[in-house]
């Protein structure tokens, strides 16, 4: 399956490579051999049947199985000229640079200014007015600014579902990592929402390397500009997402594209 | 095959800052370490109670054990004057005072359990569940109170002379109910105890049944099985492990206690095997002499008493929290 | 045939679910007796000198136990000043590190087997530990061995509570790049605040009635003190004394001292019940 994930991207710059990347859960192997690399301030989207390693990728990227013991990856990430893998390597710094937006919305039990304010603090020293800027900035980078800038000093707790999912955006992207990674949900709350994230994905592109992982196979379309599709822990395709979407190589692909199985 | 596999070969990589908040990071650290170390600090404090208390207990309780050996255990003697000292009365108190507690705890236990997780419509089942919580609340020193002004002297007047009636001269219940009945005693001090450990029993076998798989009580229920039999055959054994455990924990809890059984038990240094006469527990023995003990072998041997109650409770809720445990590993919690 | 056995089936099912029902009925007859009790015998004791006045001398009449209050009221207020943090601190160890480290299995096993254990015993252990080495009952040897009883509950739920955080919350902060330590503080303890806070009544709840470790530490005070290094009045020890005495006068007294400490663990209970819930909901 090696020869199938390469795909010719020309002089594009690299954000993260990823090599002979393996990951157990325990015993259980939940990625095989990955090599594959992110293209700096494109959007790579992550595709697959449940269970087929996706999140598990995209997990790494930012060391957040460190959390649980059993859990262990072993290859390499490249990001900045350091490997993450590197077990001298600081996660706090990883996770400084690398940014992580996760499924479940999950405001912090503080006010919606501190929500956002929390990650810029622990890095940056900043003056009330400054803080202020930065709060005003990420949240309408998040497209949340109009809905709640009378009310930052309520509970995030407060927030209707569909502002909850956008304030986990813009809590993230208050830091300005360098690279940003999206894992959807598998089913969104409503369209609305949903067509708001991702035109902030389209905008955010520009200024950040993105990797998503998505249930929704025509967002990967509409959004990613490369895609990679996962089976069973395996990189079974990698490329273009014109390409791949049109004219997949591997005969899994096209079943999983198709709508044949999962 | 490094580069076969690189679909970027060529293309730079994009350096950047990794290292910008190095040193923040590095105070990050310190702070977790430390972090750390206080919680594990904090946490170590309750191993240390419980070194202490057998170091304390050991130290203190050294000079009577050495006197009078391993026999301390099992002497019929507890005689301050001359200062021969045996823990036999005691034990025996406080094991028959807890045994009558569980005889009678443990069936109503399992009733309460049944009908909060069978029984009882939806909406009852929180306000019932907090009540048997709240029996649970309420301070020992209540329970003797009561026990000691209330209970005694019903127990006295319309419970004990019927009992004795009804055994007659039956030759073993005679002598278990000998004696004049003046409400305290070993049987009213058990009576007492039960009410203080129902709760703690009928929580743990609430929670116990609760984890039974539903798929298991609907495939009984689907054969026709009365809710009786599901119970007592599909429920019970499915959790018999976790509801040893509470048993044992209200074992532990009935050993241990002090206020409710020091009101009733009566408080004399004898056994006379029956049921109706007063005797005296470890912890009653400690509330009414401790204080007056003067230094020496007496008290010593109170240490000493106190050393063997720790002991016995201590293994009784280590097995009684190991099975709770299995219990509930065993439903996948 | 099978009729009668399906018949003695039914009804085997009706006998067991009837004593059920009964066990239900005795238990909730007992809570309500004990109450009726308290409430019937110890109501009229509550009156004004009940809460201004010292104890009275053995015999006399009149009198009240405000020193007996006081001496509680300190002894819970510096138990709960001492065993609130370390109990949450070592709650939070356990959740933060309990999966990784055997220590922390072992402590866990220990906490359990401690809030059961007897509390004559701790007890003991204070009064050999400082009564008898610093000379003297005190009411810092009593607020110790309370604080031996209430740490573990506090402990305990603390850890429970804290287990209850959704993995996604912690991930989100630690995403962040936030150290450990604020993520447990920041973020996961605060998330849990109501519990915690029901974990630390319901421990004052537990000590409130706590006799037993009391008589050997801070024995006793007829007189009003504020002073921790001596002796100090406490209501369980009162009731205790009051009881087993042949006086009437203190023998109700001791029914007013009952009364006042029950509704003190009660309203706790119910309160935390009611707060918790509340939180619940909001969740």
């Amino acid at each position: 399956m090696m020869e199938s994930a390469t795909v010719e991207l020309g002089s594009l710059a690299i954000a993260l490579k990823v090599r002979n990347l393996n990951f157990f859960y325990g015993s259980f192997q939940g990625l095989k051999d990955i090599n594959l690399d992110i293209a700096h301030r494109h959007v790579t989207a992550f595709i697959g049947p449940s269970g087929c390693g996706k999140s598990t990728l995209l997990r790494t990227f930012n060391r957040m199985y460190d959390l649980y013991p059993g859990q262990r990856a072993e290859g390499e990430i490249q990001f900045q000229g350091k490997n993450l893998l590197d077990k001298k390597q600081d996660v706090n710094l990883v996770r400084a640079k690398i940014g992580m937006v996760f499924q479940k919305p999950t405001p912090f039990p503080m006010t919606i200014y501190d929500n956002i304010a929390f990650g810029v603090r622990l890095y940056e020293n900043l003056s009330k007015s400054e803080m202020d800027a930065r709060v005003e900035w990420a949240l309408k980078k998040g497209a949340l600014w109009n809905e709640v800038k009378d009310k930052l000093l309520q509970s995030g707790l407060s927030l209707s579902g569909g502002q909850q999912q956008r304030l986990r955006i813009a809590r993230t992207i208050a830091v300005k990592p360098d690279l940003v990674l999206f894992d959807e949900p598998k089913s969104s709350l409503d369209q609305i929402s949903t067509a708001k994230i991702e035109e902030l994905i389209n905008e955010l592109k520009h200024e950040y390397t993105i990797a998503i992982v998505t249930h929704n196979m025509q967002q990967a379309a509409r959004i990613s500009d490369f895609t990679a599709f996962m089976y069973l822990g395996d990189l079974v395709e990698f490329g273009k997402t014109d390409e791949l979407f049109v004219k997949p190589k591997i005969m899994k692909t096209e079943e999983y594209i198709t709508g044949r199985f999962g | 095959m490094t580069e076969l596999g690189n679909p970027m070969a060529g293309s730079k990589a994009v350096a950047g800052p990794i290292d910008l908040h190095a040193g923040r990071v590095t105070i990050f650290r310190r702070q977790d370490r430390l972090f750390h170390g206080v919680t594990q600090f904090f946490a170590l404090s309750v191993l240390l109670t419980l070194v202490g208390i057998l170091l304390s207990l050991g130290i203190e309780a050294y000079p009577s054990l050495s006197t009078f050996g391993t026999a301390f255990v099992w002497t019929n003697v507890w005689n301050v004057p001359d200062e021969q000292f045996g823990a036999l009365i005691s034990i025996y108190g406080t094991l028959a005072t807890s045994i009558i507690a569980l005889l009678i705890a443990v069936p109503v236990s399992f009733g309460i359990a049944l009908f909060l997780t069978e029984t009882c419509p939806t909406w009852l089942r929180r306000p019932l569940g907090t009540a048997v919580e709240l029996l649970a609340g309420i301070p020992s020193i209540v329970y003797g109170i009561w026990g000691l002004f209330v209970f005694a002297p019903l127990f006295a007047e319309h419970v004990q002379p019927h009992l004795q009636a009804a055994v007659g001269d039956i030759p073993v219940l005679s002598g278990l109910f000998a004696g004049a009945p003046m409400g305290i005693g070993i049987l009213t001090a058990g009576l007492v105890l039960s009410l203080m450990v129902i709760p703690f029993i009928a929580s743990v076998m609430r929670d116990v049944f609760e984890t039974t798989p539903p798929v298991l009580k609907e495939s009984a229920y689907g054969v026709g099985c009365t809710q009786w039999e599901v119970v007592t055959r599909i429920v019970l054994p499915y959790t018999r492990v976790g509801v040893i455990g509470g048993i044992m924990l209200g074992l532990g809890r009935a050993l241990g206690e002090t206020m409710a059984v020091t009101f009733v038990i009566g408080n004399a240094n004898r056994i006379t095997g029956s049921l109706f006469s007063p005797g005296t527990s470890i912890a009653s023995t400690l509330a009414n002499e401790f204080g007056e003990a003067s230094p020496g072998l007496h008290l010593s041997s109170l240490f000493a008493l106190g050393l063997v109650l720790f002991v016995i409770t201590f293994l009784v809720l280590a097995a009684s929290n190991w099975l709770i445990a299995r219990g509930r590993a065993k439903a996948g919690h | 045939m099978t009729l009668s056995l399906y018949t003695r089936r039914v009804l085997t099912n009706r006998v067991g679910i009837f004593l059920s029902m009964c066990a239900m009925a005795f238990g909730l007859a007992a809570l309500l007796w004990i109450l009726w009790t308290l409430l019937s015998n110890g109501f009229s004791a509550l009156n004004w000198a009940f809460f201004t006045q010292e104890t009275p001398a053995p015999g006399s009449e009149g009198g009240g136990l405000s020193n007996a209050i006081v001496g509680s009221l300190l002894m819970l207020g510096v138990t709960t000043f001492v065993s609130t943090p370390i109990g949450i601190l070592a709650g939070i160890y356990l959740a933060e590190y309990g999966d990784r480290s055997r220590f922390a299995q072992i402590t866990r096993f220990i906490t359990d087997i401690m809030l059961s254990a007897p509390s004559i015993v701790i007890g003991l252990f204070v009064y050999a530990l400082a009564v008898a080495t610093l000379g003297g009952f005190s009411g810092w040897a009593g607020s110790t061995a309370l604080s031996l009883i209430a740490i573990p509950v506090v402990v305990r739920t603390t850890e429970n509570m804290l287990k209850l955080v959704p993995t996604a919350l912690r991930e989100a902060a630690f995403a962040l790049g936030a150290p450990r330590w604020k993520v447990s503080l920041a973020v996961t303890l605060r998330a849990v605040k109501s519990g915690v806070v029901t974990g630390v009544l319901l421990a004052i709840a537990r000590v409130t009635g706590e006799t037993a470790p009391l008589l050997f530490t801070a024995l006793n005070n007829q007189f009003m003190s504020m002073d921790m290094s001596q002796p100090m009045g406490n209501l369980p020890v009162v009731i205790y004394q009051f009881a087993m005495s042949p006086y009437e006068n203190w023998q109700q007294l001791a029914w007013g001292g009952a009364l006042l400490i029950a509704l003190m663990v009660l309203a706790i209970n119910i309160g935390t019940r009611i707060l918790f819930r509340q939180t619940d909901l909001k969740q």
